[in-house]
């Protein structure tokens, strides 16, 4: 239990003059509900970019588990247990939902590189990508095209092609982004039904979401970590009153 | 509710019931030996309609299922189509194993070029293969102690097929020839369209962000669909090559390559099918149109593309599916 889950030391980033990641130092613990917030533009889909390899840092190290996986290949990272989820749909559009989770599962196992036995004949392959989109009560939607799902449902399946990959630390980029709060409530459950094995972190602006669910809070301001603590350290904190209240004055 | 029950028992039902062999495709195959019975004055056409259909089936995989753009895939047909025929010009006029070298040569620089092909998307992609093709054809145009240049390869003297069959004046080897070697092409790459590693290949052509996201390394899945379509158009162009037993420049021509696109856009892009029917419909429109006024056929060309991309976008193949679809709904 001592050794983190995934770490970052000292991680910079700038886009020209603007820093978008300052010194970010993080730490998450296996098992653990982070929930990560701040104003917009505070650099939290950045940092997230930045540990998935979709970014390269200009400065500092990330670590899953023991290993340094700083220069390594995004699907590299993957297949080590790191992966995430997006912020805006990146779904495949015509193809079924059932299709996409058996190729999540497909690369996982590595089958993909073979292309002499048909694809129902891995049919383990196809029922567990049944069973992860039944979990997340997809399973009578499987065989509908993905562009024809429902957004909500949209949403679950970006899940469920995180969960195909067999997470170690999953990174949410706000799961929730376009659901009506009502429907949000039923994919954060969702989220918390998970494995205790898998570490979260995700990204929330609904605040009483980011309280009901998650263990610890993480704040973020201009490419710095504000704060770390509790929800009630959080909730007390005068520094990030400051800076919800002071920018709701702003703007 | 029991077919709902019947999903969830087993979903891999489905997937089959998608892929499997229908019998629509059964009757496809057997006319494809109606010229064979019927008037040999087709023979020569159907022969140059097979290979077609062989080289759009090439592009398929890389353009309809991967989403690869490239307007210069000519240079892998004409690359097969010059092997073929130097082994033949010199000495070696076994239809078989020059086949295979044609393929071997094509796919060599199909995986040498796939290094380059998989870094890039798009725009880029379509310069970068244009600039293949230019490449390839001003070589072999400037090296004309090798390939004859302008005038084409001269002396190409094939073999009897299996040491029996010789190609005869009418066609008939040929044509067999071109469509059995059309046919076995098709079941694999049916096979593969099929399998996981097609899965991944539709991955990568709808979303080539999300691939890398789920642990796909798409630039692995690029390099080797290049190669196995490098392979095939290779065949198809020794195949030409063989059947005619002359090779000139046109191979490697930009015209061949922006014709195997227009072909698998009427066809349908991304179905199997696709590029079989565009060849039959283009190569039959090209005779027809051409016999009435050969100078300006591509304007009926033309016309026929602009219709079928606006009011067929996904082909021929996409309408008549739409259509079928429809009237099973009634």
């Amino acid at each position: 239990m001592s050794e983190p889950a995934l770490a970052t030391r000292a991680l910079n980033k700038s886009f020209g003059s603007l820093a978008v990641a300052r010194d970010v130092e993080l730490t998450l613990p296996r098992g653990v509900r982070y929930a990560l917030i701040g104003p917009n533009g505070a650099g939290k889909t950045t940092l997230i970019n930045l540990m998935t390899g979709m970014l390269r840092p200009d400065a500092g190290r990330i670590f899953l588990g023991p290993d340094d996986i700083t220069r390594l290949e995004p699907e590299a990272r993957v297949k080590r247990g790191l992966v995430r989820t997006f912020q805006i749909n990146t779904l495949f559009p015509n193809l079924t939902a059932l299709e996409a989770v058996t190729l999540a599962v497909c690369e996982r196992r590595s089958l993909t590189g073979t292309w002499w036995r048909r694809l129902p004949a891995h049919r383990d392959a196809v029922d567990e990508a049944y069973g992860i989109l039944a979990s997340l009560a997809l399973g009578v939607h499987c065989h509908r095209l993905t562009r024809e799902l429902a957004y909500g449902q949209q949403r679950l399946l970006e899940i469920a092609l995180a969960l195909a990959t067999r997470p170690k630390v999953l990174l949410l980029d706000e799961p929730a982004a376009g659901v009506p709060r009502d429907e949000s409530a039923g994919l954060f459950a969702a989220i918390a039904g998970l494995s205790q094995d898998i570490t979260v972190l995700f990204i929330e602006h609904d605040m009483n979401v980011v309280f009901r669910f998650a263990s610890r809070i993480i704040v973020m301001v201009r490419g710095r970590i504000l704060v770390e603590g509790s929800p009630d350290e959080i909730a007390a904190d005068a520094q990030v009153r400051e800076v919800y209240l002071g920018g709701a004055r702003h703007g | 509710m029991t077919a709902a029950a019947e999903q969830i028992a087993a979903p891999h039902r489905h997937l089959e019931a998608q892929i499997r062999w229908r019998a629509i495709e059964t009757v496809f195959w057997l006319a494809t030996l109606l010229p064979l019975v019927a008037s040999p004055s087709y023979l020569v056409l159907a022969s140059q309609i097979a290979i077609t259909a062989l080289f759009a089936l090439s592009l398929d995989l890389i353009l309809g299922y991967a989403g690869i753009v490239s307007l210069g895939h000519a240079a892998f047909f004409g690359l097969g189509a010059y092997t073929a025929g130097l082994a033949a010009k010199h000495g070696w006029g076994e239809p078989l194993t020059g086949l295979v070298l044609a393929a071997g040569v094509a796919g060599l620089v199909g995986y040498a070029s796939s290094f380059i092909i998989a870094r890039f998307r798009h725009l880029a992609l379509i310069m970068i293969t244009l600039g293949m093709g230019l490449l390839l054809l001003e070589a072999a145009n400037s090296a004309s102690w090798l390939t004859g240049g302008a005038d084409g390869l001269q002396g190409v003297r094939m073999w009897p097929l299996l040491g029996t069959f010789r190609f005869d004046l009418w066609g008939y080897t040929a044509y067999a020839y071109s469509l059995i070697v059309l046919f076995l092409t098709f079941l694999l790459v049916r096979r593969l369209i099929h399998s996981p590693f097609g899965l991944a290949l539709r991955g990568i052509r709808e979303n080539a962000t999300r691939m890398p996201a789920i642990g796909a390394s798409s630039r692995a899945h690029i390099r080797k669909v290049y190669t196995i379509a490098a392979v095939i158009a290779g065949i198809a162009g020794g195949l030409l090559t063989q059947t005619t037993e002359t090779v000139s420049l046109g191979v490697l021509d930009f015209q061949r390559s922006a014709d195997v696109l227009v072909i698998l856009v009427l066809g349908g892009a991304g179905r199997l099918y696709g590029g079989l029917i565009g060849a039959i419909i283009f190569m039959v429109a090209r005779d027809q149109f051409s016999g009435i006024n050969p100078q300006y056929w591509y304007f009926w060309i033309g016309t026929l593309l602009i219709a079928v991309v606006v009011f067929l976008p996904n082909g021929i193949l996409g309408g008549l599916n739409r259509l079928m679809s429809r009237w099973g709904n009634r």
